[in-house]
């Protein structure tokens, strides 16, 4: 098995208009033991910027604390938040420093611009860098939350109907893969707000 | 060692084995690395008449997922050199990346336009020196003082200089149309169109290529980089009634409502000065 | 858990000509679909046959009519799935010379069953959705494991595609659980057409994101009137 499959996850990323939405699975397992149902995947970077990461739950951790710690850096230096784009650089320039060495972790990054446009991006496990223009997937349900997605995604959708696909495209997703799942949280970023809802999903 | 901790997290550049220990412990105890993100890819590029045109498809796959259906795989080196890039998408991207930095230097320290034989040491010391570790394999293409070049670089580092070259999964495909219908002295027409026939051969036979199609024509006049110059692989078919969710169709157990703070924005006189 | 075989990358290094690695199967990719309604019943399946990297043939059946009102979609190994078929065909000849009457699509289901299950270790390499209408006239899928597990359901999909639609058909058809209650037709609610509609809408979702699904899609659709075969291309990358 795997080594990015050993605690089990799924994320998606999906854009809207002047808006994103960014969810993922609240499980942590060890194989096919569940440890946790609250298991956090998603982190804030600022207001407008979050980062999922999927994969092994040490290396998502580890890389979370190293991550904020290079934002808070560059706070101090700056006086100003990174712009998402700048971040996906330096996610993507961490990961392929360990090139020959990986962490067994495949982020989703999703922001807001200055201007509110929304950004999302993903990389592989050694910072492969991929831009997208309206969802993105990672995680051990990657293939169905694809099929889903691809499926169930239209461009130019408002706050409250992103936050209906996204939802629905994880928790069907979920559903076929026996190692993620046990509910869903979703975060849905407009300039003004963000809206954090739990889901209620199949507890099996 | 520098003495603080801060320092010792921001690294200087060059690759990090911190983590090769322990990533060879947990394979040794029978976990499985898992694969990177390739671009299985048709790469080409032809010597014409006034130039070289490169030409690659956009797809990249991890496994037999397609994961990105429109990637840029023509990577930018100088204003009058360009590479294109298959095998691991983040070695190609960053081998590229790094030249195309020192290549900037070299510019800057030397005041002439960067050679493509250059760019092409560089990228093959580089790579040999990795001994195929750092897999990519690159079809670079420029024009400098010398004229139009073409070059295919290998992943262990060797090289080879060509009047047209094809790499990556769907290298076959499109060398079969470069051996029946190259010729020397092709005019742009011929060449744009030979180079777009080659991309399509990989993308419609190698299933390692897909989506569309990408120029980038490379003239002592400058560089004219076409993105999806074709796009012949629309979604055949889109369901007439859609997938409509009503508000309120998934059950949500709780809801948290953050406002965010508005940035001031400064109407009247002189804001302070950003970026 | 399935054997996965790995696509050879073109640029990977050669591989040894010693027959050590020879394997008597092959992955030709490939996906099926089946929806069952109240009095239809829907089975689709994509035409490309591929191997590694490559596409051997843009327009090959993966659908197989059995009876009259029985069709087999499998995905796999061509090689296996077209023994199987003449295997299924042979019998079902016998069944009618003594029975003078053709096989329920129940009564194939439980055959296939057997005849996959008779070679528990040395497997046919084949995926199968058995579709067609039940002796009531009612739409009925059937879907397997390649040693002869089966299980009746409302809808099904087996292949290379099958993760990516498999989700999308539980959040439009939801699945008929033996759990749920009170209990609930096996049989989907959606209508003949939005059937077809919905399955086209899933290939092409399908062939979009997986390599081996693509070129076109056949579509058999079995109702009371007969049987009846569409057509639809799809992505030729």
């Amino acid at each position: 098995m795997s080594i990015t499959s050993y605690n089990g996850s799924a994320l998606i990323a999906m854009v809207g208009k002047d808006c994103f939405a960014i969810a993922s699975d609240r499980r942590l397992g060890v194989n096919f033991q569940t440890i946790a149902c609250d298991f956090q995947r998603i982190f804030k970077i600022h207001d407008t910027l979050y980062i999922g990461l999927s994969g092994l739950a040490t290396d998502v951790q580890t890389m979370h604390q190293r991550l904020q710690f290079r934002h808070k850096l560059y706070q101090l230096r700056e006086e100003r938040n990174m712009r998402p784009e700048t971040f996906a650089s330096l996610v993507s320039a961490i990961l392929y420093e360990k090139r020959f060495g990986p962490y067994f972790c495949e982020p989703i990054i999703a922001g807001l611009n200055e201007d509110g446009t929304p950004f999302i991006c993903t990389t592989d496990l050694i910072g492969a860098k991929q831009l997208s223009k309206d969802f993105v997937v990672s995680g051990t349900a990657s293939e169905s939350l694809y099929g889903a997605c691809e499926s169930m995604y239209k461009p130019d959708l408002g706050p409250d109907e992103l936050f209906e696909v996204i939802s629905q495209a994880l928790l069907s997703s979920v559903d076929r893969d026996c190692i993620s799942g046990w509910g869903g949280i979703v975060h849905v970023v407009t300039p003004g707000q963000v809206v954090t809802k739990t889901l209620k999903g199949r507890m099996d | 060692m520098s003495k603080t901790g801060v320092n010792e997290v921001l690294s200087k550049g060059g690759f990090s084995f911190d983590l090769c220990r322990r990533n060879a412990m947990l394979q040794q105890q029978g976990a499985k690395l898992p694969k990177y993100r390739k671009t299985g890819t048709t790469i080409v590029g032809l010597i014409f008449k006034d130039g070289v045109i490169l030409g690659a498809d956009t797809r990249a796959t991890e496994g037999e997922i397609v994961c990105d259906k429109n990637c840029e795989k023509i990577h930018y080196l100088a204003p009058n050199i360009s590479c294109c890039g298959a095998g691991t998408a983040a070695d190609t991207e960053n081998v590229t990346d790094m030249i195309s930095s020192q290549l900037t230097l070299h510019r800057y320290a030397t005041g002439r336009v960067s050679r493509v034989v250059t760019a092409l040491t560089m990228l093959k010391s580089h790579l040999f020196g990795y001994q195929g570790q750092v897999s990519a394999a690159l079809v670079l293409g420029g024009v400098d003082v010398t004229g139009p070049h073409l070059h295919a670089v290998y992943p262990h580092g060797s090289t080879d200089t060509l009047p047209f070259a094809t790499m990556g999964s769907g290298s076959l495909a499109a060398m079969s149309v470069f051996e029946s219908r190259y010729k020397e002295d092709l005019t742009r027409d011929e060449g744009m169109e030979i180079v777009s026939a080659a991309i399509c051969a990989g993308i419609f036979n190698d299933l390692g290529s897909g989506s569309n199609v990408d120029l980038c024509i490379i003239t002592k006049e400058g560089k004219e980089y076409l993105r999806n110059y074709q796009q012949p692989n629309p979604r055949s078919y889109t369901r007439s009634k859609g997938y409509d969710f009503k508000n309120g169709h998934t059950a949500v157990l709780s809801t948290n409502i953050t406002q965010l703070r508005q940035h001031v924005q400064v109407l009247e006189g002189d804001a302070m000065e950003e970026e | 858990m399935s054997m996965v075989f790995a696509p050879q990358l073109a640029e990977a290094a050669p591989t040894s000509h010693a027959g050590a690695s020879w394997s008597p199967y092959d992955n030709n990719g490939g996906t099926c679909v089946a929806i069952a309604g109240g009095d239809y019943c829907v089975i689709a399946a994509d035409t490309r046959m591929s191997t590694g990297f490559s596409i051997l043939t843009r327009d090959h059946s993966k659908i197989h009519q059995i009876t009259e009102k029985c069709v087999l979609a499998s995905s796999g190994f061509q090689a296996d799935i077209r023994a199987l078929q003449k295997n299924l065909d042979a019998r079902h000849q016998i069944y009618q010379h003594q029975h003078s009457k053709q096989m329920s699509c129940p009564a194939m289901a439980q055959l296939l069953s057997n005849t996959l299950y008779y070679k528990r270790f040395f497997p046919y390499y084949a995926f199968n959705v058995l579709g067609g209408l039940d002796t009531e006239g009612k739409g009925c899928v059937y879907t397997y494991d390649a040693v002869g597990s089966y299980e009746r359901s409302g809808y099904s999909s087996q292949g290379s595609g099958q993760t990516l639609i498999m989700p999308v058909l539980d959040n439009q058809l939801k699945s008929a659980s033996p759990l749920v209650l009170p209990p609930r037709e096996s049989s989907t609610p959606l209508t003949e057409s939005e059937a077809v509609d919905l399955i086209k809408d899933t290939f092409a979702s399908a062939a979009e994101r997986d390599i081996y699904t693509g070129d076109g899609v056949e579509i058999v659709i079995i109702n009371k009137n007969g049987i009846r075969r569409e057509t639809m291309p799809l992505k030729r990358d």
